[in-house]
């Protein structure tokens, strides 16, 4: 598990120049009547890179992974697969694989056929199919299945036959849409990391389209965040949870307090930053925004700091009250109403058992956090 | 979900009275019985009778046939009668070959109609159930529309275009297609062509219905998985219609067989279908237990169609739970 561990820090071909792009979006458009599904979109995916394509529904995600699978065709420019133009290249011709949403699986033959499809259209002999397709149901673990019929089997069993019909014919990339989807939380959390370890154990280039930013956060290697067709930014999820590049990206992915206000002055650095009710809050990496840019400062609920009395030495203090409470056990979250009524959630985790600071209900609060505790955005 | 619904329906059930549980199965029973005294009235009574018929002798009286039937004389005469009763009419139909051939060309003339109209029906209602969503109903609807006109004047219409000096013919002389009449009318072809037209309707719908519901998705997996188009559908697409491709050929056979009103205008006279037989027996013959038993033996012999018929919806709806 550590020698894996350490493969995965060390794998960011994204970071060296000389890296060639297994898959490359090259300013592709796809319109449907007068939708704009995908707006002239740049994209570069690695070989054996775990990448996600997280958005809402509507932006696009799907149309980028159907032009991939080549069931949709791009209105204009071109997607590059290992050096090659997949214009024209028709879903039974590309070296991909994808894993359907509802999974797709033909109700009318077993789990063993429907593993052993796409070995069978390749003409692969017989004898080999059936090596390969006992290899994937073991892979799975549902090799006492393979005569069934998909209509006999549970959502999750359903899900790892798709898997394993999706990986037989040892695609060079897999195109997984929604894959945990339907599956429950428990289940969901599971397959997350039995599909982490297939695609390291398989070393296959795993492209994964998610809404669900926990499931992208948790698998991926990079994680593309799309909105209204356009990319809003592509890095790992450390990258988009701690430096998130606009305020769309800090709100689409987990929880964060927008501290808005204009650049009052600037000083290397650091940056003192007048809100809309007059309070003053100092930043730190305050990037490119000069004096007079109107800028939100954001942090996320655990680095901010909840107590009863203004902490000493604290740069960046309000008081508030505590507007709502919620306790989940190993951590609580606080959400605490400033006099100008914008609500901060901050969240404490509950490393001793006792509290030596109760808060309550109704109680005035103070919330602090550090200059460096949040990101400066512009857009 | 029928389980989540049978228990909702069990729960209250469990906790009523005793009277009102035995008035609930009572009820639920009435239900049960009303479809079978429709099928015992309408259905299996006439059929004895018309069994009973076939049993017997012709003879000129009014009904033509002997015995007729009753306790006038008591129990000891009903049974005298019932003992008069026999299978000469059926030995009498193995005797005569005319039967034999015109079962076995009513069978062979539904079966090749059938056939020619799952072949025009498979892609009218492929290209049905691949239509946009909001053109459906209207496709539909325009398949169901001939039937607002009468049958009889349907086919009574196509005497009209098939005649040797018919609207086919004249079109076909005006374009220079062909220079002599092409002879259609009285022919086989012209029984094919009204049995196809007559019900293709049959054959859609059911087919419509297995098509519509598949999942399009199953068709990009296949593609997915190194299927071309073409292939795809024969792996696929054909084999998850195929209830309703049964359940179409079912619906267009069975009626065929009998089929009596087509064969009799659009065939001509020298074309044997046992719908024709059976009409000539009963009525320029006047032989009822003849003609009783002609229908009995057609009656069995789709039975067998039937049967597949029903197993075939039996599996269909236990694939689609």
């Amino acid at each position: 598990m550590k020698s894996l561990g350490s493969i995965r820090r060390s794998f960011a071909p994204w970071n060296d120049p000389s890296a060639k792009p297994y898959i490359s979006f090259e300013n592709v458009t796809k319109v449907f009547g007068d939708f704009t599904a995908v707006d002239n979109l740049s994209l570069a995916i690695y070989e054996k890179e775990f990448f996600a394509l997280l958005g809402g529904s509507g932006s696009g995600k799907s149309t980028l992974l159907r032009m991939l699978a080549g069931f949709d065709n791009p209105t204009s420019g071109r997607i590059m697969l290992d050096g090659q133009d997949l214009r024209g290249i028709p879903p039974y011709r590309r070296p991909l694989n994808m894993m359907f949403q509802s999974y797709a699986l033909f109700p009318h033959m077993t789990v063993e056929a429907n593993v052993g499809f796409g070995l069978k259209q390749e003409g692969m002999p017989k004898a080999d199919i059936d090596a390969r397709v006992a290899e994937m149901l073991k892979l799975v673990k549902l090799e006492q299945f393979a005569k069934r019929k998909p209509h006999q089997l549970s959502g999750g069993q359903r899900q790892r036959v798709a898997l394993a019909r999706s990986v037989a014919k040892r695609p060079k990339v897999l195109l997984l849409d929604e894959p945990l989807g339907a599956l429950d939380k428990k289940l969901r959390e599971e397959t997350q990391f039995e599909l982490m370890d297939l695609q390291q154990s398989l070393g296959l280039t795993f492209v994964v389209v998610t809404h669900d930013q926990e499931e992208a956060m948790t698998m991926a290697d990079r994680i593309a965040i799309l909105d209204k067709g356009q990319l809003m930014q592509v890095a790992t999820p450390a990258e988009i949870y701690e430096a998130p590049a606009s305020r769309f990206v800090a709100n689409f992915v987990g929880n964060v307090n927008m501290f808005e206000g204009t650049v009052a002055s600037r000083d290397a650095g650091i940056a003192r930053v007048t809100g809309a009710s007059g309070a003053e809050i100092v930043v730190d990496n305050a990037g490119d925004a000069a004096a007079g840019n109107a800028i939100a400062f954001a942090v996320r609920p655990e680095k901010i700091k909840v107590s009863s009395k203004r902490p000493e030495g604290a740069v960046n203090a309000m008081e508030g009250e505590v507007y709502d409470l919620a306790y989940l056990g190993d951590m609580t979250v606080y959400r605490v109403r400033l006099a100008d009524g914008q609500v901060i959630q901050a969240s404490a985790l509950n490393s001793s058992r006792a509290s030596d600071d109760p808060l309550t209900w109704h109680d005035r609060a103070w919330i602090s956090f550090q200059p460096d505790a949040g990101i400066v955005l512009t857009r | 979900m029928t389980d989540a619904a049978l228990s909702v329906s069990a729960a209250p059930d469990a906790r009523s009275s005793l009277p009102v549980r035995a008035l609930r199965a009572v009820a639920s029973r009435l239900v049960i019985i009303v479809p079978y005294a429709w099928l015992l009235v309408f259905f299996l009574i006439p059929f004895v009778i018309v069994f009973k018929i076939s049993l017997s002798q012709t003879a000129i009286a009014m009904p033509p046939y002997t015995p007729v039937l009753g306790f006038g004389e008591g129990i000891g005469g009903f049974w005298s009668q019932l003992k008069e009763l026999s299978f000469e009419n059926y030995l009498w139909l193995t005797d005569d070959p005319l039967y034999f051939n015109a079962y076995l060309s009513s069978v062979w003339i539904a079966g090749i109609s059938t056939i020619l109209a799952l072949a025009v029906g498979y892609p009218i209602a492929y290209g049905m159930a691949r239509a946009p969503t909001a053109l459906r109903p209207t496709l539909l609807m325009l398949v169901i529309l001939p039937f607002w006109t009468s049958f009889l004047i349907r086919v009574y219409a196509w005497i009209g275009i098939l005649k040797p000096e018919g609207l086919l013919n004249q079109l076909l002389l005006s374009t220079g297609i062909i220079h002599q009449p092409l002879v259609i009318l009285n022919t086989h072809t012209a029984i094919f062509i009204g049995i196809v037209y007559s019900y293709l309707p049959f054959m859609i719908l059911p087919l419509y219905s297995s098509l519509e519901k598949m999942d399009y998705s199953l068709i990009e997996a296949a593609q997915d998985l190194g299927c071309p188009p073409t292939s795809a559908f024969w792996k696929i697409t054909f084999p998850l219609s195929l209830p309703g491709v049964i359940a179409g050929c079912m619906l267009v056979f069975i009626p065929a067989v009998g089929e009596f009103v087509i064969p009799d205008l659009l065939g001509g006279s020298q074309t044997l279908m046992i719908g024709r037989t059976l009409w000539n027996e009963f009525f320029a013959n006047r032989d009822w237990p003849v003609s009783s038993a002609v229908a009995v033996i057609l009656l069995l012999l789709l039975i067998v169609p039937i049967m597949i018929f029903q197993s075939a919806q039996a599996r269909a709806q236990e694939q689609s739970k």
